[in-house]
């Protein structure tokens, strides 16, 4: 069965780029109103960039670990490889983007309203999300982002492995729900310190 | 890949990404004061000696498809340059300075050298060497 999805790939893509490079049009603008709204220390902009990534973030991991994975679960593997060639080059310019808005404006709105302070009367709830971060950093830095681009890299060759492309996927769709499963711990936290 | 047992890159990179994660929690928990440094240099020797051994692990396996670890390591290690630059731009405008700010930017080093093992050793894994 493996051989014959692999006989159903597509020609090799190796020509083409691993990442769209439109999309790094708007990471680039996203990074540069970052640094810029955190060098002016402009309290909205952090705020915004701090909700809207985190948001964002929160509701992408959830929707990858326990909707798009079941779902990919139950295709048959062609239609599992097809969706991972769309979808995985996205992802990863979107998923460190949407990290990088959430931790860099969210460390200095802290910093800002100073709950990093001890005498903050709820440091024990910022220290706690900062070790919920820690792990879903260690998760997606060793697990998710690792098999996103060794998906890439496979669907390129000219005979794509199959039961490789599932592997790292099903790594990918574990992984993605490990941090859809903390980031409702860390909706608990930030909705606490926002009380 | 061959049926030789393959080195724990992965594990021992989340371990030692999990060490620099610990010595920042550690020193940023201590704000505005300064923490004792002991512990965070004791993180940092452990996060440093866990990447050393897993390069060391890496370096050692033979029929490994280094070119292609090369590849994605190199532009990976780009990325992670221009993050950690960003992050040590964080920690000068918040006006960290002496010891904590070298053991931030040591923990920051090792963080943004384990990113770009990872992953190539992820993607050169399935490459013939």
């Amino acid at each position: 069965m493996a051989v014959a999805a692999a006989r159903e790939l597509e020609a090799p893509t190796a020509a083409q780029p691993l990442i769209p490079l439109r999309g790094l049009i708007p990471v680039s603008a996203i990074v540069v109103g970052l640094v810029a709204t955190i060098a002016s220390d402009w309290t909205w902009g952090l705020d915004f960039f701090h909700v809207v990534g985190g948001g964002m973030w929160t509701a992408l991991d959830l929707f990858m670990g326990f909707v798009i994975g079941p779902i990919m679960r139950g295709l048959p593997v062609p239609a599992r490889v097809e969706l991972t060639k769309r979808l995985m080059p996205r992802m990863l310019l979107i998923m460190p983007t949407l990290v990088t808005m959430t931790l860099a404006a969210g460390f200095q709105l802290a910093r800002h309203n100073g709950m990093l302070s001890t005498s903050y009367g709820r440091h024990g709830w910022v220290v706690a999300s900062m070790a919920v971060v820690a792990v879903m950093a260690m998760v997606a830095l060793a697990l998710l982002q690792p098999a996103n681009i060794a998906v890439l890299f496979e669907l390129r060759k000219p005979q794509p492995n199959p039961a490789i492309i599932q592997g790292l996927m099903r790594r990918f769709i574990y992984a993605a729900g490990v941090t859809g499963a903390m980031q409702v711990a860390t909706l608990v936290i930030m909705t606490r310190l926002a009380t | 890949m061959s049926g030789q047992r393959e080195p724990r890159v992965t594990e021992l990179g989340m371990l030692s990404i999990g060490l620099v994660a610990a010595g920042v929690i550690y020193l940023a928990a201590y704000l505005p004061r300064r923490a004792p440094l002991a512990p965070a240099m004791i993180l940092l020797a452990c996060a440093a000696g866990v990447l050393a051994t897993n390069a060391l692990l890496l370096a050692r396996r033979p029929g490994f498809a280094w070119w292609r670890f090369r590849q994605v390591a190199g532009w990976m290690l780009l990325v992670y340059l221009v993050v950690a630059g960003m992050l040590e731009f964080t920690f000068l405008y918040d006006h960290t300075h002496g010891a904590v700010l070298v053991l931030m930017t040591l923990l920051l080093a090792v963080f943004t050298l384990n990113v770009p093992l990872l992953s190539a050793w992820t993607v050169a894994r399935f490459e013939n060497g």
